[in-house]
């Protein structure tokens, strides 16, 4: 039997400060090369104050926040909206809990709140984990 | 005001080989350590034939068409004012290290809200390994500022 029930809390996952260089090794490895994360002068132009982070940056960390607590072969469905912008030297923090437990398709599947906030309480990333147990 | 004669729209589809290489690349970019994601080994050992991608590579595959977001040249959209709303990943299997995954996305709404300030785009993908097997679904919205 797993020890998972409501109210579990996934162990949360806080993060460096986001730097440029972060975004230009982002851009590189997921093949998001659009502009505005990674060319000041670009994304000035576009009126933002400056460069600013992927969104599926921080969806990547929530993911590692879930794979460090559960096997990836577990988890059957993830989604969140991206609520606020990620801007340089934010520091992200990842966290979640479990608030209902389901039966669907013949197991148990454990259905999270995730979030990611910034140090000032923020929420960035809103979203929903279903991860059986 | 973005035509809505594109809901329907499927983008022609294409497949992409899964490196090996590519993976642990990603997984350095997003900080991952799980030996899992990098080591055939560790991956071995936890059960998996190979390295799996993490969960949000997904998208990374929708990045690897013949061109960067062909939804941009359908829509005629300005890159700059395009924000990424909502993502939603359903995995029904697992994308590997080696794999050859074929992508299929089409437009499945659009509409507009604060009187067409802001406009959205809903696309849904989906992910075929070359044994012809569905490892996952995507939906995402893309925000439009007008």
């Amino acid at each position: 039997m797993s020890d998972i029930t409501v109210g579990t809390e996934i162990p949360a996952l806080k993060l460096a400060p986001i730097n440029r260089a972060t975004l230009a090794l982002y851009a590189g490895a997921s093949g998001d090369h659009n502009p505005i994360h990674i060319d000041s002068d670009f994304a000035k132009k576009a009126g933002m104050p400056d460069v600013f982070a992927h969104g599926m940056l921080s969806m990547a960390y929530l993911g590692r926040m879930l794979t460090d607590w559960q096997p990836q072969a577990k988890i059957r469905k993830f989604s969140n909206r991206f609520a606020a912008i990620t801007q340089l030297q934010d520091v992200i923090t990842c966290s979640g809990k479990v608030v209902e437990l389901i039966e669907q398709n013949d197991e148990t599947v454990a259905r999270c709140e995730i979030q990611a906030i910034k140090a000032t309480g923020e929420q960035t990333l809103v979203g929903e984990a279903l991860v059986a147990i | 005001m973005l035509d809505k004669n594109n809901i329907g729209h499927e983008f022609p589809s294409f497949s992409v080989d899964i490196e090996k290489g590519r993976l642990r690349l990603f997984a350095k970019a997003i900080g991952e350590t799980n030996p899992v994601y990098t080591d055939e080994d560790a991956a071995r050992s936890a059960g998996y034939p190979t390295i799996p991608a993490p969960p949000t590579f997904m998208f990374s595959v929708d990045l690897e068409g013949p061109e960067l977001l062909p939804i941009l040249k359908l829509l005629e959209l300005d890159i700059a004012r395009v924000l990424h709303g909502t993502q939603e990943f359903e995995y029904l299997g697992q994308i590997y290290a080696g794999d050859r995954i074929t992508q299929r996305s089409k437009i499945v709404d659009i509409f507009d809200k604060k009187g067409g300030a802001l406009e959205f785009v809903v696309q849904e993908s989906t992910y075929t390994n070359q044994s012809g097997e569905i490892v996952g679904k995507a939906q995402q919205t893309l925000v439009y500022r007008n």
